[in-house]
């Protein structure tokens, strides 16, 4: 009872206690809960990831918390950019949470990750924090990448962005697995990439080398069902990415539900660790959003849609009224969650907005890496700027 | 100190037989050794030097490089570090630029940088940017290289200079090797340099010996990327030039030398960061100025000396 106390109040991250949390706190929840999932469709595979998993209350927290600051940090950003505190480029994962939180779930921090532009998600899952990731997405100095890359162009430790061109991201990712084989410490690359971007010829290419060379490389289409406003109907001869890598084995998982991603990437990683080669990982997802915030997104799919697969599917709610009905936690609980998320959320957003942008003297900077100062030209041979690494 | 570093260098049998010198105690002249085994050598070298280096291109490891410019490598260091990869140059450029953000220092060989093309999305967007747009987070230590320009008779769609191309791009350095000296320093120096360096060799010079020079021969010799060398000094007009050019200027200079007009010969070496003040003093110098290059004049190497020299101080001191 005293543990179960402790393990609500950190959770909770509150010193105090008024009444009702107390109520919580004096109140049994179960601290753990089997579950059935979704059986993957298997490509070249005799047997797939697990049918069932346990869920333990504190991870049912831990994602639950997750899912939620990237579902309300997608919308803030949505918010900003529609006051035009943040412009350029930006492409938001709601609908997706499933995906980053439940793929960051099946691997170590010490594994390595690399996605497209779609990657605010991931960027938060990968560890980088609400506010880095929305100073960078206003473009001041105290985002992530000091303002100077925007929402395309995030990193952080194993996490390679974050990259702004279809495809290209997919052989690099494959690099990053070479670079984990040579070093012989048994991590992974998870190298993802969207229905769109798996018609690129690049994507083949690092498909036939990782399998040649047996590279330590999961392959994870994020099959949303549009690139850009295009359906995969229109866009692929084949909509069956988990068969697309051919000789390399798939798994085709359902990307709403947090659980069934988990027990896939642990599935892949196992396969990878075990040094049997590439695999392959579509998961099926969803986006409430247009393709960015450019695209109304309605034009090329309806509204009944959208609304069918956020009251059906919704990544979140499957994760809560799965805790609420086996009494992992209860709707005040995560209630409580939500309200904290959104102050968090609130205060990253007043600091992404009133943190002051990059200046003008570092325009020049990081060029090179690791070099000894120099000018670089401006606008005119008169204009000089010092870059220093 | 390059007694010393003779002393200690291990001979490398698949390499050159003008090398086998196992038992030699006093400092080795100069000797001559072609462009094709000065690159070699230095890549033996730094393989040997550091662990994360490791190389892969198209025919590199079993073929001997198909230009033979690594030949011994693969016998030497093994799957691991010499790898072999299908025809996929926009994949494997790719894998080689994630190996270096993964903390590996690739060189990847283009059979010729016409192919590049293929893969040019990796080199400028992948590589070259990365550093910027990370604000500084994410360095690529990558060296791409392989013969560059024409070659004897093999038609439009394998003779193209890239030096123009790449070096437009902030965040790339490119480098252009002449003779075995520039190759073997500037090729060490870029596997060291951590950020992404091209590295354009040329096809016909891989056959030509020169004297490489005691100070060459030691394994730590390295020729700092962004320095002009003066091949020869003049008075009376500054020739610019980079690559195999370099060689037809020297040879224009000795025959102009007879008539007694003395050339400047400048051997640009690099051509990002370019070392514009090695020319600029020359040109204040000797006030005429020709550049020679390999490349289309439109857009080119030339035209961005030109520029700079119209733009800086030595502007004034041209005459005519």
């Amino acid at each position: 009872m005293r543990k179960m106390l402790a393990a609500v109040s950190r959770v909770l991250g509150v010193a105090q206690k008024p009444a009702s949390r107390v109520l919580v706190a004096s109140r049994n929840f179960a601290n753990d809960a089997t579950f059935e999932i979704k059986k993957c469709d298997l490509h070249r595979l005799e047997e797939g990831p697990p049918v069932t998993t346990v869920l333990t209350r504190e991870d049912g927290l831990k994602y639950y918390r997750m899912m939620q600051t990237v579902r309300r940090m997608e919308l803030k950003a949505d918010q900003l950019y529609k006051q035009k505190i943040i412009r350029g480029f930006c492409h938001l994962c709601d609908g997706q949470e499933a995906c980053c939180v439940g793929l960051e779930a099946g691997i170590n921090p010490t594994d390595h990750l690399i996605t497209a532009y779609r990657a605010h998600g991931f960027t938060f899952t990968r560890g980088l924090s609400v506010r880095e990731i929305l100073a960078e997405l206003t473009g001041r100095r105290g985002g992530c990448a000091k303002g100077k890359g925007g929402s395309m162009h995030m990193y952080a430790k194993n996490f390679y962005g974050g990259n702004g061109i279809v495809g290209a991201q997919v052989p690099l990712g494959a690099g990053i697995a070479l670079a984990c084989k040579y070093n012989g410490k048994d991590e992974v690359c998870l190298t993802l990439y969207g229905d769109g971007a798996a018609n690129q010829g690049q994507i083949f290419e690092a498909y036939n080398m990782a399998a040649l060379w047996k590279l330590p490389c999961i392959f994870i289409c994020e099959n949303n069902r549009y690139g850009m406003g295009t359906s995969v109907e229109r866009a692929a001869a084949s909509t069956d990415y988990y068969k697309r890598g051919d000789f390399i084995p798939g798994l085709r998982v359902d990307g709403m539900d947090v659980l069934c991603v988990r027990e896939a990437t642990r599935f892949a990683a196992a396969y990878c660790r075990s040094g049997k080669g590439p695999i392959l990982m579509e998961l099926q997802t969803y986006r409430y959003h247009g393709h960015s915030m450019s695209d109304p997104g309605v034009s090329y799919r309806t509204r009944e849609e959208i609304q069918e697969v956020r009251s059906k599917s919704d990544p979140i709610m499957l994760l809560k009224d799965r805790m609420v009905n086996s009494n992992l936690a209860s709707v005040e609980e995560l209630k409580e969650i939500d309200v904290e998320v959104r102050k968090e959320i609130e205060d990253a957003a007043q600091f992404a907005t009133a943190d002051p942008e990059p200046p003008l003297e570092e325009l020049g900077y990081h060029i090179y890496s690791s070099d000894p100062p120099f000018e670089v030209r401006g606008a005119n041979q008169w204009i000089k700027f010092k870059s220093i690494s | 100190m390059a007694a010393v570093s003779g002393l200690m260098r291990r001979p490398l049998e698949q390499v050159s037989g003008l090398l086998r010198r196992r038992f030699h105690r006093t400092a080795p002249a100069a000797l001559q050794v072609t462009v094709r085994d000065a690159i070699n050598q230095g890549m033996d070298e730094e393989l040997e030097r550091d662990e994360k280096v490791f190389l892969l291109g198209e025919e590199v490891a079993q073929y001997d490089g198909a230009y033979k410019v690594s030949r011994g490598l693969w016998k030497k260091y093994g799957d691991k570090r010499i790898i072999d990869t299908p025809i996929s140059e926009m994949g494997f450029a790719g894998i080689a630029v994630g190996a270096a953000m993964a903390g590996l220092r690739p060189i990847c060989e283009f059979m010729t940088f016409n192919f590049s093309m293929q893969a040019i999305d990796q080199v400028i967007n992948s590589a070259a940017k990365t550093y910027y747009m990370s604000g500084g987070l994410q360095p690529v230590p990558i060296v791409f290289r392989g013969p560059n320009g024409a070659s004897a008779g093999v038609a439009a769609q394998h003779s193209q200079c890239f030096a123009a191309w790449y070096g437009h791009c902030p965040g790339l350095k490119v480098v252009s090797p002449w003779n075995s000296e520039d190759a073997k320093g500037l090729i060490k120096s870029a596997i060291r340099d951590n950020n992404p360096v091209v590295v354009l060799e040329n096809e016909l010079m891989y056959g030509v010996p020169f004297e490489l020079p005691s100070e060459a021969q030691s394994k730590d010799f390295l020729i700092p990327i962004g320095k002009a060398k003066i091949e020869r000094q003049g008075t009376h007009i500054t020739v610019v030039a980079h690559s195999r050019p370099v060689g037809h200027c020297l040879e224009a200079a000795t025959v102009l030398s007879k008539e007694g007009i003395e050339c400047e010969v400048i051997n640009m070496r690099t051509i990002r960061p370019m070392d514009i003040e090695t020319i600029e003093a020359s040109v204040m110098k000797t006030n005429h100025l020709v550049t020679v290059e390999g490349g289309w004049p439109q857009f080119g190497v030339g035209a961005e000396v030109c520029a700079r020299i119209m733009e800086g101080p030595a502007f004034n001191f041209l005459d005519a």
